[in-house]
């Protein structure tokens, strides 16, 4: 018995005392904080994302107080988060265009064809330092998800070997741009819907053969609805500054790589066009 | 569709030989060596070891299959660790641990020990002896009742157990050195003979220490241990013990006792081997062979328990990852 | 003749199975130029060579098709006559993308063309002999592919005073340099005269292993020829990687190469026989560097072989010029299997690094696991350079790249003796592979900011 009492005597004498020392040592080194800058903190998301270039929310605070940094660089917190600065700091404010990430590739494990087997590390950049990749298509998604491991949201799904952004939980961080090896993702205004889901530069028939839902590079979308749609070399471009005016672009592309992502998600679009 | 047919082939980084090396060899290499102390433990204490040895295993292979089964993990069950476990801890008991003790144990070890942590490779502290030291914490009546081996019953029933206690060697040099009595061994060649074949008091596979060389030896051999960490360890034990010995003999036992006595073969061999609780480095396993040598003789000679091996090893376990971080190698090309 | 025997004993080495006994007494055969070659811009270390040639073009063989672009590169000669018919971009086993030039032979078309000889080098200046050296396209035939010129110009500030001919061909079977040792001794010792000549160097180690016998003899032999340095056969134990640059410096000489250094550092210059061999037949022949012995091997294949063949022959043809396979294979190799680089087809075509090509089938195969390291230390004890790669790959998983550093990882030579011992089938060496890009792009940029700043 009283073995256990000593015992608890004494833990409890050492948290005691690690208990003051704590509460002194943050009494003692406590930095002077413009108050301001937490009053911005209240404003911002909170998700410590870095889409702003900062180390997270706090540091950007501090950075807008310290006149380093304008108001506009909280992308995942959009207008609201603008409108709540504006108001906090007193700066005009502007309105935001919600910008989402776009993986601009429709290569699933049904689309598109393995050049190899590739065994190593579950990383995209890894199996692409590996023979360019294992996809026949030099360009396409590898599956691996390195993208989907940077999102700070888990915005990111891996479905059939290719990456998917789920654009309603994407809060436009940036974070997976640089993560992916193969250069697949941009960031696209979030009220556009049609998109060009390839980017192989490839010639007509070697595109064609490496997967099933590649831009052949035919010049039909431009035709059809040049201000939506522009060529660079052998893949179509979408130009996103014009809305598409000609949806028959979707039927007409005869490398169904032109998708409409408003319904369903870009997962099964070539369903039921089989001819 | 005319798929042509274009063999695919692998593509992965270089090497692309490889030693046949892997997780489950070793594991059965580890099997085979404990196997002459499986035969001894058999031997000294019949159905109770055979007993204890199936519970701890099934025990434990089953606790493993049903961990990963809950957390997801596809890992294959094939590599044979849960399997040593349950021998390791089978050896850590005594011959009359009742089978729900046991099977406690099992759950302590894998679940508790292993799994907890993220599975092989991620524990840091020995299962087995995790499990030991729970059970003695949490039944040490039952953890401390010792039976002489070679009962005559022992081969016909499991009912021998119920008759006289006894206690180990250490126990009663324990008893003795506390109480200010005069040691209780005559120690000689013929006594510690007996005591190197296995014919003592003491958990089921601690006994022998002939079979514990044996199997070590192979260990040896097969490369899967090496000497660092088994050698400064029972060095450093003996040469603590000789010490004591000379500077005070009535109230310390010879160091043939202390190598012999216990369960510091089967610790310094087995269980302060097991590869991912031990620190990588050659240097590192000098370190942490003596302070186990230390520690173990620290706790015997001055400590509460009669015994020290296990809280040794497990206190060690604890620095791995600060002599990890300490021995570094002088790397090719950098200026010592 | 002097014998020597290394000095040291590897840090760490493995023991792997050799397989050498495939094709070590197989002469060397000569391949005639396939239909078609594939002649790739970027087959040295450096920039890649920019082609001078167009689609179209007749082409003759020993003909200067692409120039060098720049100090570090290397140009690019027609391997067989015939006509250029596309110049286009392919994938490099990096995954990078660069020029290549497709040439149609004709086999009707026997000119070659070569540069002047120089029998009479001993009177040229330095200068002269290293335009020629880099003019016939020369660069490091061991597997790195360093453009020779640029090694055999040290900077003044860097005295040489050793020459290390690596004839140790430690990669599993691999028998190439052997059989070139067997076969060129005299012209391997040509070379080494005009190299010891250019680099005013008294001291000559040609490194074997010791599983060569004959290759050791025929060198030691032909070594009676050399006069007027101090030349001696090291013979090295059989264990890998003694074929690895630092790794035979301090066999051989007792040195060590600091980190980060190079041989020159440490006053030695490190060659190839293979490209050995190559600078003796620019300088006295005035061939350039078109055609390459590449050992064709593994248990599948019907004919293992050593092959002269041009460079820019597609594997398929290699493996059907050696009666195809016995069996499928699973994976294909440029290289050797310990360093070499797995092959997604049988598209791709030899450089002039291209040192074997191995064929294994299915039970040869080791497959990568990514188990968890249980800390056996093995990977640790296998390590010449004295790493710890099982702490290492673990900071590289856990993407903490600075810690990666902080545990010299930029030090690894990539040998794969640690992937070899490894237990788990860690993918160790894919992990060192996949951070020191990004380490080495980090500290440039550190550096970089340090120099504006
Ligand atoms: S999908 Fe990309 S941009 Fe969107 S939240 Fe995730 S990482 Fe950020
Ligand atoms: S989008 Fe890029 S990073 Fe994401 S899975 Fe595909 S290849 Fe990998
Ligand atoms: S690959 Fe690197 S870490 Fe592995 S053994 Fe070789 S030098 Fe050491
Ligand atoms: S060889 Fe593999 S399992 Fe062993 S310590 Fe190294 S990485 Fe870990």
């Amino acid at each position: 018995m009283l073995t256990i009492l000593l015992t608890a005597g004494v833990i409890g004498g050492i948290a005691v005392l690690c208990a003051s020392a704590l509460a002194l040592a943050a009494h003692c080194f406590a930095v002077y904080e413009d108050p301001r800058v937490g009053e911005l903190e209240k404003c911002l998301p909170g998700v410590n994302c870095g889409a702003c270039g900062y180390a997270g929310c706090s540091d950007y605070a501090k950075a807008i107080v310290a006149e380093e940094a304008g108001i506009d660089r909280c992308a995942p917190g959009g207008n609201d988060v603008l409108e709540a600065l504006a108001a906090a700091t007193g700066a005009a404010a502007t309105t935001l265009e919600k910008m989402v990430a776009l993986v601009h590739c429709n290569g699933t494990a049904e689309n598109a064809k393995h050049r190899h087997a590739y065994n190593g590390i579950m990383d995209c950049q890894a199996a692409h330092q590996l023979a360019g990749g294992d996809m026949t298509c030099n360009y396409g998604c590898l599956g691996y998800g390195s993208c989907a491991r940077v999102c700070p949201v888990d915005a990111i799904e891996i479905n059939k070997n290719l990456a998917i952004v789920h654009p309603d939980l994407c809060i436009g961080c940036k974070a997976c741009v640089a993560s992916c090896p193969r250069n697949l993702i941009s960031m696209v205004p979030a009220s556009k819907k049609i998109h060009v889901l390839c980017s192989s530069a490839d010639k007509g028939p070697i595109a064609k053969k490496a997967c099933n839902v590649a831009c052949i590079g035919c010049r039909i979308c431009a035709k059809l609805d040049g201000d939506a749609f522009t060529m660079d070399g052998f893949l179509a471009k979408r130009n996103y500054d014009n809305d598409v005016t000609n949806p028959a672009v979707i039927e007409k592309c005869p490398g169904k790589c032109i998708v409409d992502t408003a319904p369903a998600p870009p997962a099964q679009p070539t369903e039921g066009q089989h001819a | 569709m005319s798929e042509e047919t274009v063999p695919i082939y692998t593509v992965s980084s270089a090497p692309h030989a490889h030693s046949g090396a892997s997780v489950r060899g070793i594991m059965l290499d580890v099997i085979i060596a404990l196997t002459p102390a499986m035969l001894a433990a058999t031997y000294f204490f019949g159905l109770h070891a055979i007993r204890l040895l199936l519970v701890c295993v099934i025990g434990c292979v089953a606790t493993e299959a049903a961990c990963r089964k809950l957390m997801g993990r596809n890992l294959a069950i094939d590599d044979l660790s849960a399997v040593v476990t349950g021998i390791l801890l089978a050896f850590n008991l005594p011959p009359s641990l009742p089978t729900g003790y046991a099977l406690f144990g099992c759950v302590v070890a894998i679940a508790i020990a292993k799994q907890v942590f993220g599975g092989i490779g991620y524990n840091p502290f020995n299962p087995a002896l995790i499990a030991r030291v729970a059970l003695l914490v949490s039944f040490p009546a039952a953890m401390t009742r010792w039976h002489s081996p070679l009962n005559p019953d022992r081969w016909t029933s499991l009912g021998w157990i119920d008759a006289a206690t006894t206690a180990t060697p250490l126990d009663l040099v324990k008893t003795a050195v506390t109480s200010g009595e005069t040691l209780p061994f005559s120690w000689d060649g013929s006594m510690a003979m007996r005591f190197f074949v296995g014919n003592m008091d003491g958990c089921i596979g601690e006994v022998s220490a002939l079979a514990l060389l044996l199997g070590a030896a192979y260990l040896l051999w097969r490369r899967c241990i090496s000497w660092h960490i088994p050698g400064t360890y029972i060095a450093t034990v003996a040469i603590l013990a000789g010490m004591l010995r000379v500077i005070n003999p009535s109230a310390n036992m010879p160091l043939t006792f202390h190598l012999l006595a216990g369960g510091l073969m089967l610790g310094a061999l087995y269980m302060a081997t097991d590869m991912t609780t031990s620190p990588l480095t050659k240097r590192g396993q000098i370190i942490y062979g003596i302070g186990c040598g230390l520690l173990t003789m620290v706790i015997r000679r001055w400590g509460g328990y009669p015994e020290g091996v296990s809280f040794a090893i497990l206190l060690m376990n604890a620095v791995t990852p600060l002599i990890n971080q300490y021995t570094q190698l002088g790397v090719y090309g950098h200026k010592a | 003749m002097k014998v020597t025997r290394a000095l040291r004993k590897l840090r760490g080495s493995i023991h792997p199975q050799y397989f050498k006994g495939l094709t070590a007494d197989a002469p060397i055969t000569t391949m005639p130029a396939p239909a078609k070659l594939f002649v790739s811009m970027a087959q040295h270390l450096g920039a890649p060579a920019k082609p001078i040639v167009a689609k179209g073009d007749i082409v003759v063989q020993g003909q200067c098709i692409a120039e060098a672009a720049g100090f570090i590169s290397a140009p690019v000669h027609a391997p067989a006559s015939g006509k250029v018919l596309e110049v286009d971009t392919a994938p490099t086993p990096a995954g990078t993308m660069a020029p290549r030039i497709i040439i149609e032979t004709d086999p009707q078309n026997t000119e070659t063309q070569t540069l002047p000889p120089m029998p009479e080098w001993q009177k040229q200046p330095r200068e002269t002999l290293l335009a020629r050296i880099a003019e016939a396209g020369i660069a490091g035939m061991g597997g790195a592919g360093f453009p020779t010129r640029v090694k055999l110009s040290p900077p003044a500030d860097k005295p040489i005073d050793t020459l290390i001919i690596n004839g140790a061909e430690c990669e599993p079977y691999l028998t190439a340099d052997h059989r070139l040792m067997v076969e060129h001794s005299a012209g391997i010792v040509n070379g080494i005269r005009i190299i010891c000549h250019l680099l005013e160097v008294k001291h000559v180690h040609v490194a074997i292993e010791e599983n060569k016998p004959s290759a050791i003899e025929a060198m030691q032999q032909a070594l009676e020829q050399l006069d007027g340095v101090e030349a001696s056969v090291c013979i090295l134990p059989t264990e890998y990687p003694q074929g690895a640059e630092k790794q035979q410096i301090s066999m051989t000489t007792g040195r060590e190469v600091p980190s980060g250094g190079l041989p020159m550092d440490v006053g030695c210059v490190v060659e190839n026989v293979g490209t050995v061999l190559a600078v003796a037949n620019a300088i006295l022949e005035g061939l350039p560097l078109t055609h390459r012995v590449t050992t064709v091997t593994g248990h599948i294949v019907q004919t293992p072989q050593n092959v002269l063949a041009p460079i820019g022959t597609t594997y398929a043809d290699l493996v059907a010029f050696c009666g195809g396979l016995t069996n499928p294979a699973a994976k294909v190799i440029s290289g050797g299997p310990m360093m070499g680089m797995a092959q997604p087809s049988l598209e791709g075509s030899t450089t002039k690094t291209s040192s074997g090509l191995v064929f294994l089938e299915e039970r040869r195969v080791h497959v990568y696991r990514s188990l968890p390291c249980i800390g056996c230390g093995r990977c640790i004890e296998a390590c010449p350079m004295d790493l710890i790669p099982a702490a290492i790959s673990y900071t590289v998983e856990g993407g903490d790249y600075d810690k990666a550093e902080a545990l010299n990882i930029l030090d690894c030579i990539e040998c794969g003796c640690c992937a070899f011992v490894c237990p788990a089938s860690r993918p160790l060496v894919q992990h060192f592979k996949l951070a020191k890009p990004k380490i080495i792009v980090k500290r440039r940029q550190a550096a970089a900011a340090k120099g504006t700043a």
